[in-house]
This record gives C-alpha cells, sequence and structure tokens, in this order.
C-alpha cells in the first residue's frame, strides 16, 4: 500500500490544540523572561517581536483549524478533580484566529512603542502584557466553567495592571478601578449564568451544559446574565461608562488590544452562550439584543461626535461597533428562533466579519494615536492639527483605517455593513408580523449610526492630521514613526485593505462557524459566480464586488491624471490661502474638535448634559467653558453609588471598634444558630 | 460582448453630457428669471478655460489635496456609469449594488470633506463640517429610498430594481410616492441645490459647497466641478432608475437603443428644468433649518418603507 506522502506529513504535525497552548506557554514564558531580564533592549528588540511571532503561529494553526474536525483536551491542572477541559471548535479558531491576526500587528508595533519607557516598569509590563494574550486565548479555549472563569479573571486583572500602568497618575487609577468594578460587577453575573446552566447536576463542564435541558424560563434568565455579564466587558449600554475612562489612560497598544481583542471575549461569550450552550432560542431575546445593540450604536457615535480627546473619541466608536456587532447577533437569533437558518447565517457572518474588521480597524487607530502622542505629548485634539506634513507615513496608514471605519468601499467597514443591511432586507420572511415592522426602523437606525461614524472619522482626521497646526509648539519636534511602529501598522493596514477587496475568501472560513451554530452557511450561494463576487443569497438578489468596485476607481484615477498631463499642462505653483481674500487668518480660526461636534450636539443635545459658561459680554478676558456630559452617569451611576454609599454607612453603625460589642455579636449569632439548628 | 459595448458607451455619455445638464439647468435658470443666460455650453468653456490655468496650491496643501479631485472624478464618474439609463445590460452594476453605490457617495464625501479641511482655512472646514452635517442625514435617507425599492422588486441591484419596476403597470404606489419625495429633497441636498446650498454664490456665511472647494483653482477646480455635475447626473438618472424606469433598453434589445437614448435626453431636459423651476421658486433656507429638512427626508423615507410593510406595495 502506497502511503499518501501529505497525509502522513499532516499525522506528524500536532494538532492545532497543541499548537494553541503551546504558544500559551510560549507567552507565558515570553513574559517572564521580560520579567526577568529588566533590559529595555531586550524586551523591545526580542520579546515583543517573540511574541508577535507566538500572535502569528496561533494566527495560522487557527486559520488551518477552521473547518477540521473538533480537538478536545483535558489538561490535570487545577484543582484536585477538577482538571481543565480544552476545545477547539470552529467558534474558538475563529476568535483565536481574530487574536493571533491582530496581536502580531500589536505585538511588533509594541517592540518600538515602548523604547522609551523606563526599564523596571517595562519589565513589569512585558509581564503583564503576555499573560493578558495568553489568558484571552485560553478564554477562546476554555471547555469548563471553571477554566473559563479563571482565564477570564486572569484577562480582566491583566488588563487592570496594564490600564494602570501610569498609575503615579490620580486619574487613571481612577479609571483603573472603575475598569476593575464593572467587570466583577459583569463577572458574577457570568457566573450565575453558569451556575444557572449547569442545572444542579454539579457538572460544570461545557458538555454537560449543552445537554442540560432548561425550561424557556431559566434559559431566558441564562440569556440575560449572558448579556448583562458579557455586556459589560464588551460596553453595551448602560454598561459602557468604563471604556471612555480606561482607554485614553492605557498605553496605546494596550487600548489597542483590549478595544480590538478583549472586547470581542464578550462576543464570543454571547456567542457560545446563546448559540452553543443553549439549545433553545426565543425571538424576544434576539430583538432585545438587536435594540440594545443599536441604542448602543447610536448611543456611542454621538459621544464619539462630540469628544476632544482622541483616544476618548475612538473608545465612544468602540461602543458604537460593539453595538453594531451586538445588532448583528439579535438579528440571527431572530431569525434562528423562527427556523431562518440561511438568514441566521447571514447575520450572524455580517457579525462575526465585523468582530475581525474591527479588531483591525481600532488596533490600527488606537496604535495611530500612540504615534501621535508619543510625537507630540498631546491626547487634545484642541492642540494638535497639520501632522500629514511631519508624519507622512503615519498620515497614510491611519486613513487606511479612519476610510475602513467609516464604512466606505472597498475597504473592509463596508463588507460587514453591507452583509448586515442584506440581512436586514431579508427579514420581510419572517412570520411575526410585529417584529417584521419594526426591522425597516432598525435598518434606519443602523444607517444612521453607519452615517454618523463617517461624520466621527472626518473629524478625527481632519483635526489631527489636517490643517494647520493649532499649537505651533506642539509640532516642532515630531518625527515619523520608526520601523517597527510602521511594520504593526502596515500589517494591520494590510489586513483592512485585504479583508475589503477579497470578501470571499474570509467569509468561506466564516462558514465553518456559521455551520457549527445555526447548521446554514452563506458557502453555496456566496461565491456562486467566482471567488471575487460576494453574492450572499443569489446573484440577481445582491451582488457587490469590491476588487471590480477598485480597478475601476484606480482606472478612472489613472485615465484622468493621464488625459490632464496629455492635453494639458502640469504647470502649479504655490501661494498663501485664498480663503475669500480675507486677510488675517491664522490656524487658531480653523474648527476645533469642539467646533467640528457642534452640529451633533446641536441637533441632539436631548442626549447630552450640556453645561456652557459664556462670558459676560464686558469680559476683558473672556474665557468660555463647555462640557458635555453623559447623562447615564446622573440617571444609572450616580444613583447606583449613592445607594451602596447609604447601605455601608448603614452597616457602619454596627462597628464601633470595641471588642466586647463584636463579642457580644459572635455571642447572639450563636444564641440565632442554635434556636435556629436546635 | 453587447454588455461591454453598452458599458462603454455609457462612461463615455455620462462623462460627456453631464456638464450639459448643468448648463440646462443654468439656461432655463436664466429664462425664468428673464435673463438671457449664457447658453447650454457654458460649463464646457468653463472646464476648457480652468484646463488651460495654472494650478495654485496653498503652501499647505498636502498630497491628499492634490489627490482629491481625481478620486472625486473617478468615484463619480464610476457612479454615474452604474446606473442603467439606456439600457439594463451594464457589466459594471452587478459589481455595485445600491448599498454600494450609497457608500461610493460616501466615498467621494469624506474625500472632499478631508481636502477642505486639509489646508486650513475658516471657511474649509466650515464647509466640511457642513457638508457632513447634511451628508449624515442624506445618507441614510438614500439608503432608506433604496430599500424600499429593494423591497418591491426583491434585489437590490439596480439592474434588477430597474427591469422589475419598469415591467410593473402603471400605477402610484403610495411607498414609492414617500420615496420619490425624500429623494428629491436628498437630491437637492446632496447637490448643493436651494434651499439647502446655493451653487452660485461664494460670498456668503452659508455656503457648504462652494466653501469647500474654495482652495481649489484650475485643473484640479475642473475636475471637481466636472465629478459634481457627474454627481448631478448620477442623481436625475438614479431618480429615472427608481421612478420613471419606462423607455429603457432592455438586456439584449440593442435596436431599442436609439429610442431609449431620446427617452433619457426628454427625461432629463425635463427634469433639468423642474429643478431650475423649484430652484427658482424657493430661497435658501437658514442653515440651522437643514437638518429638520433632512430629518423630513428621512422620515418620509421610512414612512415609504413602514408603507410598504402595512400596504404590501
Amino acid at each position: 500500500m502506497v502511503e499518501n506522502p501529505l497525509v502522513t506529513l499532516a499525522s506528524m504535525l500536532p494538532l492545532p490544540i497543541d499548537i494553541a497552548l503551546g504558544v500559551i506557554v510560549y507567552w507565558l514564558l515570553l513574559g517572564l523572561a521580560g520579567l526577568l531580564a529588566q533590559n529595555s533592549r531586550v524586551i523591545t528588540r526580542f520579546i515583543f517581536p517573540a511574541g508577535a511571532l507566538g500572535a502569528l503561529v496561533l494566527a495560522v494553526a487557527a486559520l488551518s483549524s477552521l473547518g477540521s474536525a473538533v480537538n478536545v483536551a483535558v489538561l490535570p491542572l487545577g484543582l484536585p478533580d477538577l482538571p481543565f477541559h480544552l476545545r477547539l471548535d470552529a467558534l474558538s479558531a475563529f476568535f483565536m484566529l481574530l487574536l493571533g491576526a491582530a496581536a502580531v500587528g500589536i505585538s511588533l508595533y509594541s517592540a518600538g512603542y515602548f523604547r522609551s519607557m523606563e526599564e523596571g516598569a517595562l519589565g513589569l509590563l512585558c509581564f503583564e502584557y503576555h499573560i493578558f494574550l495568553a489568558a484571552m486565548a485560553m478564554v477562546f479555549m476554555a471547555d469548563d466553567a471553571y477554566l473559563f472563569m479563571v482565564a477570564w479573571e486572569t484577562m480582566a486583572l491583566s488588563s487592570y495592571f496594564l490600564v494602570t500602568t501610569d498609575h503615579k497618575v490620580a486619574e487613571v487609577r481612577r479609571a483603573g478601578f472603575l475598569y476593575l468594578l464593572i467587570a466583577h460587577v459583569g463577572a458574577i453575573a457570568i457566573l450565575m449564568c453558569f451556575g444557572v446552566m449547569q442545572g444542579g447536576q454539579g457538572d460544570y463542564t461545557f458538555d454537560a451544559m449543552r445537554e442540560s435541558n432548561l425550561t424557556a424560563f431559566w434559559a431566558s434568565v441564562t440569556f440575560l446574565l449572558a448579556l448583562f455579564g458579557f455586556g459589560a466587558k464588551a460596553g453595551i449600554l448602560p454598561l459602557h461608562a468604563w471604556l471612555p475612562e480606561a482607554h485614553p489612560a492605557a498605553p496605546s497598544p494596550v487600548s489597542a488590544m483590549m478595544s480590538g481583542i478583549m472586547l470581542k471575549t464578550a462576543i464570543y461569550g454571547i456567542l457560545r452562550v446563546s448559540f452553543d450552550l443553549l439549545d433553545v432560542q426565543l425571538w424576544w431575546w434576539g430583538a432585545l439584543a438587536l435594540t440594545l445593540g443599536l441604542v448602543t450604536a447610536l448611543f456611542g457615535v454621538l459621544f464619539a461626535a462630540v469628544q476632544t480627546d482622541m483616544k476618548r473619541l475612538l473608545a465612544y466608536s468602540s461602543i458604537e461597533n460593539i453595538g453594531v456587532i451586538l445588532a448583528g447577533i439579535g438579528l440571527a437569533i431572530v431569525f434562528h428562533s423562527f427556523q431562518k437558518e440561511a438568514m441566521a447565517a447571514l447575520a450572524l457572518t455580517a457579525a462575526l466579519y465585523h468582530s475581525l474588521n474591527h479588531a483591525f480597524m481600532k488596533g490600527l487607530l488606537f496604535l495611530g494615536t500612540g504615534s501621535v502622542l508619543h510625537a507630540t505629548g498631546e491626547r487634545n485634539l484642541g492642540k494638535l492639527g497639520g501632522l500629514i506634513h511631519h508624519m507622512p507615513k503615519l498620515a497614510l496608514l491611519v486613513l487606511v483605517g479612519v476610510l475602513a471605519l467609516a464604512g466606505l468601499p472597498p475597504l473592509n467597514g463596508f463588507v460587514s455593513e453591507w452583509l448586515l443591511l442584506q440581512a436586514f432586507l431579508l427579514s420581510p420572511g419572517l412570520p411575526h408580523s410585529y417584529l417584521n415592522m419594526l426591522i425597516p426602523i432598525a435598518a434606519a437606525a443602523l444607517a444612521l449610526a453607519a452615517a454618523l461614524a463617517a461624520y466621527v472619522m472626518v473629524k478625527f482626521y481632519g483635526v489631527i492630521f489636517l490643517g494647520q497646526p493649532r499649537e505651533k509648539t506642539v509640532v516642532e519636534q515630531v518625527h515619523d514613526i520608526g520601523i517597527w511602529e510602521r511594520a504593526g501598522l502596515i500589517w494591520l493596514a494590510l489586513g483592512c485593505v485585504l479583508l475589503g477587496v477579497f470578501p470571499v475568501f474570509f467569509i468561506l472560513h466564516i462558514d465553518f462557524v456559521t455551520q457549527q451554530l445555526v447548521g446554514q452557511t452563506l458557502g453555496d450561494s456566496a461565491a456562486k459566480i467566482g471567488w471575487m463576487w460576494l453574492t450572499p443569497i443569489q446573484p440577481e438578489r445582491a451582488s457587490y464586488n469590491p476588487l471590480i468596485l477598485l480597478v475601476t476607481i484606480i482606472i478612472g484615477v489613472l485615465f484622468a491624471a493621464y488625459a490632464v498631463k496629455k492635453f494639458y499642462h502640469g504647470r502649479l505653483r504655490r501661494s498663501p490661502a485664498w480663503d475669500c481674500g480675507y486677510p488675517e487668518q491664522s490656524a487658531r480660526m480653523q474648527d476645533t474638535a469642539e467646533g467640528f461636534g457642534q452640529p451633533i450636539r446641536q441637533i441632539f443635545e436631548l442626549f447630552f448634559g450640556i453645561t456652557r459658561k459664556v462670558p459676560d459680554p464686558f469680559d476683558k478676558k473672556p474665557h468660555y467653558h463647555g462640557e458635555t456630559r453623559d447623562l447615564l452617569w446622573e440617571w444609572c451611576y450616580l444613583p447606583i453609588a449613592r445607594l451602596t454609599e447609604k447601605l455601608s454607612a448603614l452597616t457602619g453603625k454596627l462597628q464601633h471598634g470595641r471588642i466586647n460589642i463584636y463579642l457580644l455579636y459572635s455571642f447572639v449569632t450563636l444564641l440565632a444558630l442554635l434556636a435556629f439548628i436546635r | 460582448m453587447n454588455g461591454i459595448l453598452i458599458q462603454l458607451l455609457q462612461n463615455a455619455l455620462v462623462v460627456l453630457i453631464a456638464p450639459l445638464l448643468l448648463g440646462w439647468i443654468n439656461q432655463c435658470r436664466a429664462w425664468l428669471q428673464n435673463r438671457s443666460g449664457a447658453g447650454v455650453l457654458q460649463p464646457y468653456r468653463n472646464l476648457i478655460k480652468l484646463f488651460h490655468k495654472d494650478a495654485v496650491l496653498a503652501h499647505n496643501a498636502s498630497p491628499l489635496f492634490r489627490f482629491t479631485p481625481y478620486i472625486l472624478f473617478a468615484s463619480m464618474w464610476l457612479a454615474a456609469s452604474l446606473v442603467p439609463v439606456i439600457a439594463t445590460d451594464l457589466p459594471l452594476s452587478p459589481a455595485v449594488d445600491v448599498i454600494a453605490l450609497v457608500g461610493i457617495f460616501a466615498l467621494a464625501r469624506v474625500f472632499i470633506s478631508l481636502a477642505a479641511m486639509d489646508v486650513g482655512t475658516s471657511f474649509g472646514t466650515l464647509g466640511a463640517r457642513r457638508e457632513m452635517l447634511v451628508g449624515f442625514l442624506a445618507e441614510p435617507a438614500l439608503l432608506m429610498v433604496f430599500f424600499t425599492a429593494a423591497m418591491i422588486s426583491q434585489s437590490t441591484s439596480l439592474v434588477t430594481i430597474v427591469e422589475t419596476l419598469a415591467h410593473k403597470q402603471f400605477m402610484i404606489y403610495p411607498s414609492l410616492a414617500f420615496a420619490a419625495v425624500a429623494f428629491a429633497m436628498v437630491l437637492l441636498a446632496e447637490n448643493a441645490r436651494i434651499p439647502v446650498d446655493n451653487p452660485a454664490t461664494h460670498l456668503e456665511l452659508t455656503m457648504i459647497h462652494e466653501a469647500m472647494i474654495l482652495e481649489y483653482s484650475a485643473r484640479h477646480l475642473a475636475l471637481v466641478e466636472w465629478a459634481s455635475a457627474l454627481k448631478l447626473l448620477a442623481y436625475f438618472t438614479i431618480g429615472f432608475a427608481l421612478f420613471l424606469p419606462w423607455g429603457i433598453a432592455e438586456t439584449g434589445n440593442m435596436s431599442a437603443l436609439p429610442l431609449a437614448l431620446i427617452a433619457l435626453f426628454l427625461k432629463l431636459a425635463t427634469a433639468g428644468a423642474g429643478l431650475a423651476l423649484l430652484e427658482t421658486v424657493s430661497a435658501k433656507m437658514r442653515i440651522f433649518r437643514v437638518p429638520e429638512f433632512m430629518g423630513t427626508a428621512f422620515l418620509l423615507a421610512v414612512l415609504g418603507m413602514l408603507i410598504h410593510f402595512l400596504l404590501g406595495s
């Protein structure tokens, strides 16, 4: 019998799950090495690039394991009789791919970014950074609640320490605390959700949970707990408050990782619980998730439009994107609950594709703000401007991210938006008439959010990179980015372009996930008339070909440029700006970030908490003060905080600090217990 | 083969007649205002004049500023070539459906706004901000208009929409009526026409489009103006495709082509005169009223979609 050499080779290769475990161990070792080395050169030149290499291996392993059989493993770690169960199925592999692919860019960038950091802190940061990566990979692979919670908490703690890298600043500590608090409120909900799902059997493996047939009531409780718990991590309204605080506080690569990858662990969790662990889906879960997602998206984008801090702006934009992803998941649940599996597959593909896109685009933009911050030391949009002249390479790479995030063809943000809108257009097939009517309104809300995202991105890019520098001193000493930073950014920008221009290739891989979750794929129809054509339902119904679009625009540009050169002349001269002939022009006459957001503030005044201090007309030194606050702080967070304080004050009355009173308490408790047990 | 020929014909046609449409509208407006007008060919003369001039760039202009006119021209040309105007047999059309078409308009809008912010003048940023303000309300409204048509024809492909609507018997669809009003409002706003913007004025604090292109000159300005003309033509033809699709040559029917051309010119002439009339009888509104205007368009478009659900037509 002749053996196929390829088959023997494949049997010799380690299983994807082993590779993934190997990468996790490798990252942990790298972290330890960083902690021990304590040498800035070693850490930035070797450890971070090595981490990127690990991420690349992980991404390739995950990509190759999509479509192959489910891998499971049991590790004899943890508590006695409670081993770690691991599992690498299509859903895990997809998110592993996301993690690995985005982490390659972020780690490469970090190698350049952290160069100037002091050594002691850098070793610690390198340690936390790699623990964070490993913990996220572990979350995706966990197959029992115990390991899941351990990994989840490791992820939360390591990211908390990363956020508070700059812990000498009081604001950073405050932001870190808020993040830790909300993360733990969420973790409690997740724990309870697992508790409900194990159905009193005491078996916390996911396999047991899949078997436990919950009643509709308990399944709903589980779903709501999961939505709350994972929503706290993802930043779904009203649990979003930590995002705009934590992101500006964290170093940029950490922000990129948290926004690009960590938020997706929550998306993973919601998908895992609602599609895999629970065996029933009710339509109102989907309607709830859809509504919540759209409200979150609109809220996020409106607040992004009025921000003046570039990282806060991106944080709010992340809230928006998470909202869009959640809306896609909600739509998928609605379709799935009515057994419209093909439509569910489309909505789910849109949500997954957007998750992947967002990891690349937001990673790219957060890293871009990191470079701006490093070069200028300024996060406030009001002091930046004109950086395209000083940092042209950075400006070009960030432009890719900006166009992608604005949802413009032929880049990747548009593909997921297109898929999601197509899914909305399919909704008339639903048997539920009220739901049918709501869905056009939902589609309108989504379109509005997408259009506003373009507004936000024009503001972000225009104020930072274009125009004249608003403060001359800020841009004087600016240099363009170094080679490591450039490599990281190019990787992510390339991802944005490839995901945008060759969507079918990626969708064919996402199909394995939708096959696992809803038993249907887009594959048969998605590439019906060739691999370049994205036709999710039927070619007559809808088709999109980004490659042709791109090529046609390029041909148009070249044709116009050639014709102009050929038939006319290319003469050009420079002169001062015209600006309608106004002689007195200064950089301060450009729009500030506040100015650019003013129309949004004016139109949607109702949703913002605005305080303005307008100076007296006779004031010699007028000072204008305007502030836009999040009303949910006053409506939701502060009442809860006050209630907690009141309760603690009541509890505090029991404490007197005198030993005899405490002894009395013990005595009374003992008596009460005796009376109770008797 | 026929398809490619028709596509090339349409590409050439739209790029050549776009300035003519602008000239016709201006001429009609002149007549309505009791002026003799500069003739329908004036936009061509303007373009030639601009191409001959030396380009003047501000000191602070970046490569993005120089590159933008080409992007604008190419994307608007693509948009205008995609809409089935004379025949439905367009090989390019399946590549870009209505959602992607809205995306191309958004791409052009983002680029022109960025270019406007590039030189860093007060008028430029003001124009960019206002353009994005108009755009973020116009874009979803346009999308909703398209969705209404897409719901009726079960497709987001423009060719299929046109073929379906052209075969329906002549009757007024309530949903399409709402969509048509919304579309007309979007058309006015997106093409910088009265009452949202005034294409004929510069020295006004309320300008939007003109404020953005103040710093452009010579060939760059010519390309921007040509792109605007193409955009207007694209909007007109989208309107015909959605609401007056009759007379178009269907797949494989070359003999209907001359008739389709005549039909197109008749439609363009009527619609252009209508636009001129509308612009003559209405006044420009305050900039703060524009969000209300656009909000109305958005609501009408959503209503159109809801009515489609309620009445099923």
